[in-house]
């Protein structure tokens, strides 16, 4: 940031160049039991510019958490062991994390989406996930975070 | 075989391998992930798949000798098998996975039986096809060339 002669620049204003660095920013939280899609995923991700961490299972998700780990986005698996997706997604609501939280499944049916979805997520994508997806949310997020400013 | 020659032979080999389902788009999208910072990274993906779907495959077997079938545990793994493979853009893997899934919400154990057979013979040919096509991309790198897209 360059703190500019001009007499004008607020601190707060933010430069093209700042939105897009935003994804240097950006926290990522891969959750699935799958050794091949958290490489997929964190593949992906990094291409963007991301930070990634993952966790194996719903609960190892949910102690990040608790163990004071924040994260902008969370891809949640849905089919896991020991604590599936949309149990973790609705504890970590219940817990009050706000983070964008996008469910990743291979379930077919339209139904089992959708009460994944009323656990508490933003957004359900098939698994796996493309480009597409991807620079979706990242506008998302991009504009949640500008609305903040 | 001269470097041209085989970088040709590369080209119509992985042509052939989409024209006949064993691949789809998603292994290109494998492939568009990978760059000089991690020139191992469809390989490696690959490994994970072949690792997962090995495991996966034993399990169903074992699943299917029960005296007891219990019909929740196969779809759980096939259910698995048919993330992964599709993952990777193994189409005709992919494709048996989602019959077979159809035989295990009927609990009909003749179809899941025939379809577990059905199942390791197209992961057998997509391995092989796979191991082939890296194979080739070996012996092309060796050559001192580089693979064409």
């Amino acid at each position: 940031m360059v703190l500019g002669k001009a007499s004008s620049s607020s601190l707060s204003m933010k430069s093209d160049e700042d939105v897009v660095n935003n994804n240097n920013n950006l926290r990522v939280l891969v959750v699935d039991d799958s050794p091949m899609i958290r490489k997929l995923h964190d593949m992906y991700l990094k291409k963007f510019g991301l930070e990634v961490q993952v966790a194996e299972n719903g609960k190892n998700a949910v102690e990040l958490f608790r163990f004071g780990a924040s994260f902008d986005l969370i891809l949640m698996d849905k089919e896991m062991p020991v604590m599936d997706g949309a149990e973790a997604t609705k504890e970590l609501r219940a817990m009050g994390v706000k983070s964008m939280i996008v469910g990743v499944t291979s379930l077919d049916s339209p139904y089992e989406k959708q009460v994944f979805m009323e656990a508490g997520l933003n957004y359900c994508f098939n698994k796996p996930l493309i480009a597409d997806n991807i620079s979706f949310l990242l506008q998302e997020l991009n504009k949640n975070n500008n609305d903040k400013n | 075989m001269d470097l041209v020659q085989l970088q040709r032979q590369l080209v119509d080999y992985k042509t052939s391998l989409y024209n006949e389902g064993f691949l789809d788009e998603q292994f290109t999208q494998l492939q568009e992930l990978q760059d000089e910072n991690n020139p191992d990274f469809v390989v490696e993906v690959v490994s994970l798949f072949f690792e997962d779907s090995e495991r996966l495959l034993n399990e169903l077997t074992k699943a299917l000798e029960q005296q007891s079938v219990d019909f929740k545990r196969v779809d759980a793994h096939v259910h698995q098998l048919k993330g992964s493979s599709s993952s990777i853009g193994a189409q005709r893997v992919q494709k048996v996975c989602i019959a077979f899934r159809n035989y295990c919400e009927e609990q009909n154990i003749e179809g899941c039986v025939k379809c577990l057979q059905q199942v390791r013979h197209e992961y057998s040919l997509v391995k092989t096809k796979l191991e082939s096509m890296f194979q080739l991309q070996q012996q092309i790198l060796s050559a001192g060339g580089s693979i064409p897209m």
